[in-house]
């Protein structure tokens, strides 16, 4: 079973939920694919045994060979090349590293190399296993990283998806093929509005989902009305309150110290695994 | 010209309700909502659009299938595994390279046009709005950003305002570095959490990176005051300017619910006078 957790809205308690509900449950991998701004090792700490590094293939012109015709750079869909009259220039961040370059050069004078552009660390945090990734800052590309947290997904537990928020691809990557996806929201406008556009992503994808409200409590009912009308199920509800606000802020999870919260997590997994 | 960015790292730090406020405080000035896949200005702005453009992002590869043969090239050749088994590319994994065009031995593959956004330009009561909507799933982000930030720009040149203000969007990626390279402040906006300082220090170093003028905001800054304190200490480390520190208040959400910034809905608020100070601050550095 694979469980994404997204938003649309940042801030929402992502995060929040997926390391919550990981401590709360056995046999769990927590994948935080939310690789521009990763937080679950902050909450977790966890021993990491394992660091892979992320490339994408660039192209490397051999000027030897090169005749400048330029055929590399008209076929370029993201502009990463520009030839003139003898040079050629390479914006290595815009390459997205399809290899057209090199298959359309008639005078085979195109190579690849590997730039790095992100890190994936796999570790342990006592019966967790968490995967994260982390992009180099400048890198504007976090896709390629995300894809490498989602390579070590296991089969044999529950994976728990943290996504990044938004709605475009680094969301799209991190939430594709999960079995549910389970969006974290808060009941204010911003809330419902980033909600919204999130619930036509996952149509999109056919990707079954239900709502967990947080920070319950503040702002207004109108989350609860779109609920209902669209027939979207409300799965949980975490009341706003300060002193789950403050362990946030001090990197505990709130589950260590408020552990009657365990049994509502197990509950929501059992739920959502029968709406699966 | 100034740009002044209103950036974070980490998402639902305050972003859009500092930079509306901002806007409600500030005279002369273009707006640009950059975070386009997950706007939220216009919920408190109320723009009139008056003109929409068409975004197109990457192109989609199209396999005619009568002329398919199943020979498999385009599926071996495609890095973004976008093809399936039955000869398909999948919208949401094709990222319109062209490499299964070029190596399709019946030239069977299209490129197609897609349209993955729009863009807007409106009337708002505090001045001209430049924002987007990148339709939801869609990549190219960071162009559509681009976009919108050329026509902020237009409507400055032809207004004669030498003033865009900026709601960038979360992380440090791609829409993060086209709403921030070339302008020339950024207002980082930090909660006073572990999860904060992190995404504030990643950030910080984005900015840096392209030669931006930083300033600091602690939201919610009495949460947690301890942590407050460490980011006021690594800042003065740094040499870097704390504009503001803003307590936490229901009024915030309350305001929001309202539709209005909440310089307005409460002016004499302290997160309304602690904004309109930060404000002062930026302008005059």
């Amino acid at each position: 079973m694979i469980l994404s957790i997204a938003s649309g809205k940042g801030g929402t308690g992502k995060t929040t939920v997926a390391v919550n509900m990981a401590l709360s449950l056995e046999d769990v991998q927590l994948l935080d694919c939310d690789v521009e701004e990763p937080n679950v090792h902050l909450l977790l700490h966890p021993t990491v045994n394992q660091e892979k590094l992320v490339y994408v293939s660039i192209p490397k012109v051999n000027e030897k060979l090169c005749d400048y015709c330029g055929k590399c750079a008209d076929f370029c869909e993201y502009n990463a090349l520009f030839v003139g009259p003898g040079r050629v220039l390479l914006f290595e961040e815009l390459c997205h590293g399809c290899g057209g370059c090199a298959i359309v050069c008639p005078k085979e004078a195109i190579a690849e190399k590997k730039r790095k552009v992100g890190t994936v660390k796999t570790g342990v945090a006592g019966d967790v296993d968490l995967v994260y990734g982390e992009l180099e800052v400048g890198e504007p590309m976090a896709v390629p990283v995300i894809r490498g947290v989602k390579k070590q997904a296991t089969n044999d537990k529950t994976v728990i998806i943290d996504s990044p928020p938004g709605t475009a691809c680094p969301v799209i990557e991190s939430v594709y093929e999960s079995d549910y996806c389970l969006l974290a929201t808060e009941p204010t406008p911003f809330g419902l509005h980033d909600l919204k556009m999130t619930v036509q992503v996952l149509e999109r994808l056919k990707i079954p989902f239900g709502v967990l409200v947080n920070n319950a409590g503040i702002g207004d009912r109108r989350v609860y009305e779109y609920c209902e009308d669209k027939g979207v199920p409300i799965l949980l509800e975490i009341p706003f309150q300060r002193k789950i606000a403050e362990l946030y802020s001090r990197g505990v999870p709130f589950v260590e110290k408020m552990p009657e919260w365990k049994n509502r997590f197990q509950k929501l997994l059992d739920d959502i695994e029968r709406l699966v | 010209m100034r740009e002044i960015a209103v950036v974070s790292g980490k998402g639902g730090t305050g972003k859009t309700t500092i930079t509306a406020s901002f806007a409600a405080l500030a005279q002369n000035l273009v707006i640009a909502d950059c975070d386009v896949d997950a706007p939220d200005l216009h919920l408190l702005l109320h723009p009139e659009t008056v003109e929409t453009q068409e975004f197109q992002g990457p192109k989609l590869a199209v396999i005619d299938k009568t002329k398919c043969i199943k020979c498999g090239s385009c599926k071996d050749s495609c890095r973004f595994d976008a093809i399936t088994d039955a000869f398909e590319a999948v919208p949401f994994l094709c990222e319109g390279c062209g490499v299964c065009a070029i190596v399709c031995p019946e030239e069977a593959i299209d490129l197609k046009e897609r349209i993955s956004g729009h863009a807007f330009i409106s009337k708002t009561k505090y001045g001209m709005l430049a924002h987007a909507r990148l339709d939801p799933g869609e990549a190219n982000s960071g162009k559509l950003v681009t976009l919108v930030r050329h026509n902020a720009k237009g409507i400055a040149e032809k207004a004669k305002h030498d003033l865009i203000l900026i709601d960038g969007p979360p992380g440090i990626g791609c829409p993060v570095i086209a709403s921030v390279t070339g302008v020339n402040a950024g207002l980082v906006v930090a909660e006073p959490t572990m999860s904060g300082i992190h995404d504030l220090k990643r950030a910080l170093q984005l900015l840096n990176h392209f030669n931006v003028l930083p300033f600091v905001c602690i939201n919610k800054s009495d949460i947690n005051t301890e942590n407050t304190g460490k980011i006021v200490d690594f800042c003065e480390n740094k040499r870097l300017e704390v504009a503001g520190k803003i307590p936490f208040d229901p009024i915030v959400t309350e305001a929001m619910v309202a539709g209005k910034t909440v310089v307005e809905y409460s002016p004499t608020n302290m997160v309304s006078r602690e904004i309109e100070s930060m404000w002062k601050r930026i302008l005059t550095a």
